[in-house]
C-alpha cells in the first residue's frame, strides 16, 4: 500500500484503503475473538482444567457466544453518572486504539501508513486511552471506579516514560523512529535482532508493556480483588465490550510492536530460513509474545500500587537511562553494528 | 498544601474478597485507610437460639454450617463437650476416624485459605491448584459419610459410618501425594518476589497484643506464642502423636504463611502415624442412651480448629436440649483486631490483612 | 438444680406431668423402669404441649393404676397449683427445706431430666403434701439464696480435686484484694477437667477482673470466651479464662438479676471481651458499662428485643 502514499488521492484508492481499513478491523476482531479464547484455553491448560469446550466444536464459538450476550443485554448508565462522559469513554478508549494499528508494518510492503515518527505516534495516541479510562471512571460516579480510574491514570502515565525511554536505544542504533526502517535495520541472523543488543531496553520494554496493557501482575486498576473490577464496574452490555475490545486490541498492538521493535519483525531467525514468507515470521513472533502475556498472567500475583509506582521510578527509569548511555558509549566504540 | 476529601468507602457485603459477606466501612484519605468499622451480621443465622430447641444430634448439622470451610472440627467441637459432660466412651476405631477426619479437615480448609489468599492478592493459578486437591479430600469425605461440604458425620459416642472398604488406603495414597504437592506449591508461590513484597511487614503485631485480642491458631502463632491445643491441651488422640508446633517470629502476614504451610506438613504427619497405628475392626460407636440427655451442668470444652480456638460451652440443665450452647468461633474473635491492623494502611493492604486472618463468615456470624 | 425443678414444678405442666408421673420418669437407670422410661419420654412431652389433655389417656398403657388412685394425683396436681399461687411465706420455707432434703436424698433425682416435682416420686410422701412441696418451695425461691446448690454440693463427699488449691487461693485472692465479699460461690467443675470455677459478685467484677489479669500468681492474660447465659431467674456471664504461661483455666461468673441486666465491662481488661460483650449484649440484653462501644452486632440496629432471652418472643412464628 506503500506506493499510493505520495500519489494524489482518487476514488479507487480511497476505496482500496476502505477495504484494506475493513480487513484489518476484520483480522483485530478475529484476533481478538481468538486471543480470548486462547487465553482462556491457556490459563485453563496451566490451572488443570479444560477451558472453553462447550460453545461450538472445541468451544471455538465462546467468545462469539459471549459477545452477542454483551451486545442483547441491557445496557445501564446510573443515575448519578454524568451522562455524556460515560457515554463518551468507551468510545474514546476504543478509537485511539485502532488508530495505532495503521502504523504497523507486517511485511515490507504490508503497511497503511509509514510515519516516519510511527513509534511516537503510537505512544501518543494510546495516552489517550488513558484519559478514556479516567473519564469512565469518574462519570460512573462510583468510589471504586473512580479509585481505579485514578490508579490508572498514575500508572500508566508513569509507565509510559520507561517504556518510551527503552526504546531510545533502538531509535539511536536505527537513526530512525520509522518502524519500517527499524525492522529492515535488524536483518540479518536472529542475533541481529535488537532484543540482544538491547537486552536491558528489552526488559525494560516488556515490564513497562505489560503495565501498559493493565494485565497482571499490574492489573491494578482493574484488580478485581480490592475494587472489584475498577473504572469499567458500572459499565454493562456493548460499552464493556468495548472497553474489554480496547483492552485486547492494546495486546495485539503491544505485541506487534515488540516483534517490530525488538524481534526483528518479519525477519527470519537465519538467512536461509528466507522462503518462509515474512507474514508468518511475523506471527509466529507474535503469538509468542501474546502467549507470554497469558503465562504471565497465571504466575503472577499482583503488585502493590505504591510498589508499582516504586517500579516504574526506582527501577525501569534508571534502567532505561542506562541503557541509553550503554548504548551511546557502544556505538562510540563499535560503530552502529555493535551495541 | 492540597487539601483533599476524606472518602468513605463501603467494603462489601457484596465485595469479592471480603470471604463471603463481611462489610467494612473504610475512611480513605487517597489509598491510605484512616478508620475501619466492621459491620457484620449479615449471616446470623441464630444457631444458638435454634439449638435451644434442639437435641444434640439434631444439632450437629447446624454446626457444620458455622464454618463450612471447615465443618469436621466444629462437629467434633460439639460431641466431645457432650461426651465429655455425659462421660462417655468412644471406641478407639471412631476416635482414629474423627482424628483422621479432622487432620484431612485442616489440609482442606489451609488449602482453601492458600488458594483463595493468592487470589486476594492477585495470583489466579494457586487458587485452581489449591482447589483441585481438595477435591481429593473432599472425594474421600464423600465416600466416608456422603457429603462434600456439611458431613454431619460425628454423633455423640462415636461417628456415623465406619470407613469403607479401602478408604484407609486411599487417604494413605492422598497423604502420599499430597507432601509432593506441597513442594509444588511453594515453588509455584511460597517465594515469589512480588508475593514477598506484598505480604513480608504487612499487618504487622506482637505477641502482645495478639494474646491481649485473644487471637488463636495461626494468627497466634505467627507472633511466637507457642500455643496448640492439640499439644497444650491434649484432646482426642493428639498425645499419641509425633507432630511439631510451628511459630512465627514477626507476627506479620508473611509469617501467618509459613505458619499454615507448614501445618498442612505437621497435619500430613499425624495423619501418617494415624493411618499407620488405625486398628482394624472395631465399634464405630459406644454405648450411649437412646436419647442424649447431658446431666445438670456446664461445660466448656475447646479445640483446635484450622482457624484456631472453637469452644462449645453447654448449660445443661438435663434436659435432651441444651438450656444454652455457645460457640467461641475462632473467625469471631480473631477479626476483631482487624481495625487496630488496617488504620494506616492502603486499600490493597486491606484484602492482605482481612485474607491472613483467614475468616470464614459463617462462623464469624454463626 | 433442683431449684430449677422447683420452678417447673409450679407451673401447670409440671403440676400435671404429676398426673403422668407414674411412668417413673425419674429412674434414670437405677429403676428396672429406667429404659421404658427413655422412650416414655417424647410421649410425655407430647402430651404436654396439647393443654388440657387427661393424663390417662396414657397411663394404662404403661402402668395399671387405679381410678382411685389417679383421681388422687389430679387432685393433688390441681391442690400443687392451688397452693403456688398462694403460699404463705412461713409454708415456703418449710416446704423448701423438706424439698432440699428430699432432694438430697435422692441425687438421682436431682439429675432428672422431667420437668416435675423433684420430691413427688418415691422418697416423698405420696398425695398433697408431697405434691404441694415443690409448688410451695417454687414460691420461696426467689427469695431464699439458692438452697439447690448447697443441696447438691454437700451429700456425696467429693474426691478431692487436683485443683482445688488453686480455686482456694484464687478465693482467698479475691477476698484478701478486693473484697471480703467478692466470692459467691466457687467450686471445681468436674467434668470440665476439674475447672475452678467462681461467682463473683457483681459490684465487684471489675476488680476482680484487674486481679486475675495482673496478679503474678493468676495471670490469665488470656480470655478464652464469654458467654451470657439466660437462666430465667437471673442473668449470667462466664468468662473463660486461661494463663498462656501456666495453663492453668478459670471460669469466672458474674451474674445480675434480669430486669436491668448489667455487668462491668471486661474490655478495658481484655481486648478480646468486647466483640464478645456486643454480642451478648445484642443477644441477651445485658449493659456492660465501660464498653467503649456497645452497639448491636449480629442483628439489625433497628431490632427490638433481645433473641437469646427465654422471654423472647419471634416476630414470626412460622420461622
Amino acid at each position: 500500500m506503500q506506493k499510493f502514499w505520495n500519489d494524489p488521492v482518487t476514488w479507487g484508492h480511497a476505496g482500496l484503503y476502505l477495504l484494506g481499513a475493513i480487513a484489518v478491523l476484520a483480522v483485530v476482531i478475529v484476533f481478538v475473538t481468538y486471543a480470548i479464547y486462547f487465553e482462556r484455553k491457556v490459563i485453563g491448560w496451566m490451572q488443570y482444567r479444560r477451558g472453553p469446550n462447550r460453545t461450538g466444536p472445541l468451544g471455538l464459538l465462546q467468545t462469539v457466544a459471549d459477545v452477542a450476550k454483551l451486545l442483547m443485554k441491557e445496557d445501564t448508565i446510573p443515575a448519578k453518572a454524568d451522562k455524556a462522559l460515560f457515554i463518551l469513554a468507551p468510545v474514546l478508549a476504543f478509537v485511539p486504539s485502532f488508530l495505532v494499528l495503521a502504523i504497523i508494518p507486517y511485511g515490507l510492503n504490508l503497511q497503511f501508513a509509514d510515519l516516519n515518527v510511527g513509534f511516537l505516534y503510537y505512544v501518543a495516541l494510546s495516552g489517550i486511552t488513558t484519559i478514556a479510562i479516567v473519564l469512565g471512571g469518574w462519570s460512573s460516579n462510583n468510589k471504586y471506579a473512580l479509585l481505579g480510574g485514578m490508579r490508572s491514570a498514575a500508572q500508566m502515565i508513569s509507565y509510559e516514560v520507561p517504556l518510551v525511554m527503552s526504546v531510545v536505544g533502538i531509535a539511536m542504533m536505527t537513526e530512525s523512529l520509522n518502524l519500517r526502517e527499524i525492522v529492515i535495520y535488524q536483518e540479518g541472523w536472529f542475533w541481529h535482532w535488537n532484543f540482544l543488543p538491547q537486552i536491558v531496553g528489552f526488559a525494560v520494554f516488556v515490564v513497562a508493556a505489560i503495565s501498559e496493557l493493565n494485565r497482571t501482575p499490574f492489573d491494578l486498576p482493574e484488580a478485581e480483588s480490592e475494587l472489584v473490577a475498577g473504572y469499567h464496574v458500572e459499565y454493562s452490555g456493548f460499552r464493556f465490550a468495548f472497553f474489554m475490545l480496547t483492552e485486547y486490541i492494546y495486546v495485539y498492538a503491544i505485541a506487534c510492536l515488540a516483534t517490530i521493535l525488538f524481534l526483528g519483525g518479519w525477519n527470519a531467525p537465519a538467512p536461509q530460513l528466507d522462503f518462509i514468507p515474512g507474514l508468518v515470521w511475523f506471527a509466529l513472533k507474535f503469538a509468542c509474545i501474546v502467549f507470554f502475556l497469558f503465562w504471565i498472567r497465571a504466575t503472577l500475583p499482583r503488585l502493590r500500587i505504591d510498589q508499582l509506582m516504586g517500579l516504574a521510578w526506582k527501577v525501569l527509569l534508571p534502567l532505561a537511562i542506562l541503557n541509553i548511555f550503554l548504548t551511546a558509549v557502544g556505538i562510540e566504540w563499535w560503530g552502529k553494528g555493535g551495541g | 498544601m492540597i487539601r483533599t476529601e476524606e472518602l468513605l468507602l463501603n467494603v462489601g457485603p457484596q465485595h469479592p474478597s471480603t470471604h463471603g459477606v463481611f462489610r467494612i466501612i473504610v475512611k480513605l484519605d487517597g489509598e491510605i485507610i484512616t478508620e475501619a468499622t466492621p459491620v457484620m451480621g449479615y449471616l446470623h443465622r441464630g444457631t444458638e437460639k435454634l439449638a435451644e430447641n434442639l437435641n444434640f444430634t439434631q444439632i450437629i448439622p447446624y454446626t457444620d454450617r458455622m464454618d463450612y470451610v471447615s465443618a469436621m472440627t466444629n462437629n467434633y467441637v460439639l460431641v466431645h463437650a457432650v461426651e465429655k459432660m455425659m462421660g462417655l466412651e468412644v471406641p478407639e476405631r471412631a476416635e482414629f476416624l474423627r482424628l483422621i477426619v479432622m487432620e484431612l479437615q485442616r489440609v482442606a480448609s489451609h488449602m482453601v485459605w492458600w488458594g483463595t489468599y493468592l487470589l486476594d492478592i492477585g495470583a489466579l493459578s494457586p487458587f485452581l491448584y489449591a482447589f483441585s486437591d481438595r477435591e481429593r479430600i473432599l472425594q474421600l469425605f464423600n465416600e466416608l459419610c456422603g457429603a462434600r461440604l456439611t458431613y454431619n458425620y460425628m454423633r455423640v459416642g462415636g461417628v456415623k459410618w465406619d470407613a469403607p472398604e479401602g478408604w484407609i488406603d486411599r487417604v494413605k495414597q492422598f497423604v502420599r501425594d499430597m507432601k509432593t504437592k506441597l513442594l509444588e506449591y511453594d515453588d509455584l508461590a511460597s517465594g515469589n518476589e512480588i508475593l514477598l513484597s506484598r505480604i513480608k511487614g504487612v499487618g504487622t503485631y506482637d505477641a502482645q497484643t495478639a494474646i491481649d485480642y485473644g487471637l488463636s491458631g495461626a494468627n497466634l502463632r505467627s507472633t511466637g506464642v507457642k500455643w496448640d491445643l492439640r499439644k497444650n491441651e491434649p484432646y482426642s488422640l493428639y498425645s499419641r502423636f509425633e507432630f511439631d508446633v510451628p511459630v512465627g517470629k514477626n507476627g506479620d502476614c508473611y509469617d501467618r504463611y509459613l505458619v499454615r504451610m507448614e501445618e498442612m506438613r505437621q497435619s500430613l504427619r499425624i495423619l501418617e502415624q494415624a493411618l499407620e497405628q488405625f486398628p482394624e475392626g472395631g465399634e464405630t460407636m459406644g454405648k450411649v442412651p437412646r436419647v442424649i440427655r447431658p446431666p445438670v451442668g456446664e461445660i466448656y470444652v475447646r479445640i483446635e480448629s484450622p482457624r484456631g480456638e472453637i469452644g462449645c460451652y453447654i448449660v445443661s440443665k438435663g434436659k435432651a436440649e441444651p438450656f444454652r450452647l455457645k460457640f467461641r468461633r475462632p473467625s469471631f474473635v480473631n477479626l476483631q483486631i482487624l481495625p487496630k491492623l488496617l488504620v494506616g494502611e492502603s486499600m490493597t493492604n486491606l484484602v492482605t490483612i482481612l485474607g491472613g486472618i483467614d475468616i470464614v463468615l459463617g462462623e464469624v456470624d454463626c | 438444680m433442683s431449684e430449677e425443678e422447683k420452678q417447673e414444678g409450679a407451673r401447670p405442666e409440671g403440676a400435671r406431668a404429676e398426673g403422668a408421673q407414674p411412668e417413673g420418669v425419674r429412674a434414670e437407670g437405677a429403676q428396672p423402669e429406667g429404659v421404658r422410661a427413655e422412650g416414655a419420654r417424647p410421649k410425655a412431652e407430647e402430651k404436654k404441649q396439647t393443654e388440657g389433655s387427661p393424663a390417662e389417656a396414657e397411663a394404662p398403657v404403661r402402668r395399671k393404676e387405679t381410678d382411685e388412685e389417679k383421681a388422687a394425683r389430679r387432685k393433688a396436681a390441681f391442690e400443687a397449683r392451688e397452693a403456688a399461687k398462694a403460699a404463705a411465706a412461713m409454708a415456703a420455707a418449710q416446704a423448701a427445706k423438706e424439698a432440699a432434703n428430699a432432694a438430697a436424698s435422692a441425687p438421682a433425682a436431682a439429675h432428672s431430666a422431667a420437668p416435675g416435682a423433684a420430691s413427688a416420686d418415691g422418697q416423698a410422701p405420696p398425695g398433697a403434701p408431697g405434691a404441694a412441696s415443690p409448688g410451695a418451695a417454687a414460691g420461696a425461691a426467689p427469695g431464699s439464696s439458692r438452697p439447690g446448690v448447697a443441696a447438691d454440693a454437700a451429700p456425696p463427699p467429693p474426691p478431692p480435686s487436683p485443683n482445688r488449691p488453686r480455686l482456694d487461693r484464687a478465693v482467698q485472692l479475691l477476698r484478701e484484694l478486693v473484697a471480703e465479699d467478692a466470692v459467691e460461690e466457687a467450686e471445681i467443675n468436674e467434668p470440665n477437667d476439674h475447672l475452678p470455677t467462681i461467682v463473683v459478685k457483681n459490684e465487684r467484677w471489675s476488680e476482680a477482673a484487674r486481679l486475675f489479669r495482673s496478679h503474678p500468681e493468676l495471670n490469665t492474660n488470656y480470655l478464652r470466651n464469654v458467654s451470657g447465659v439466660d437462666h430465667e431467674t437471673h442473668m449470667e456471664v462466664v468468662y473463660h479464662l486461661l494463663s498462656l504461661d501456666s495453663g492453668h483455666g478459670y471460669a469466672l461468673k458474674v451474674r445480675t438479676d434480669r430486669d436491668t441486666p448489667q455487668v462491668a465491662s471486661a474490655t478495658p481488661v481484655w481486648q478480646t471481651a468486647n466483640w464478645n460483650e456486643r454480642e451478648i449484649y445484642d443477644l441477651l440484653g445485658i449493659d456492660f458499662p465501660g464498653h467503649p462501644d456497645l452497639r448491636r452486632i449480629m442483628m439489625p440496629d433497628d431490632w427490638v428485643g433481645h433473641p437469646l432471652r427465654k422471654d423472647y418472643a419471634p416476630l414470626d412464628s412460622e420461622v
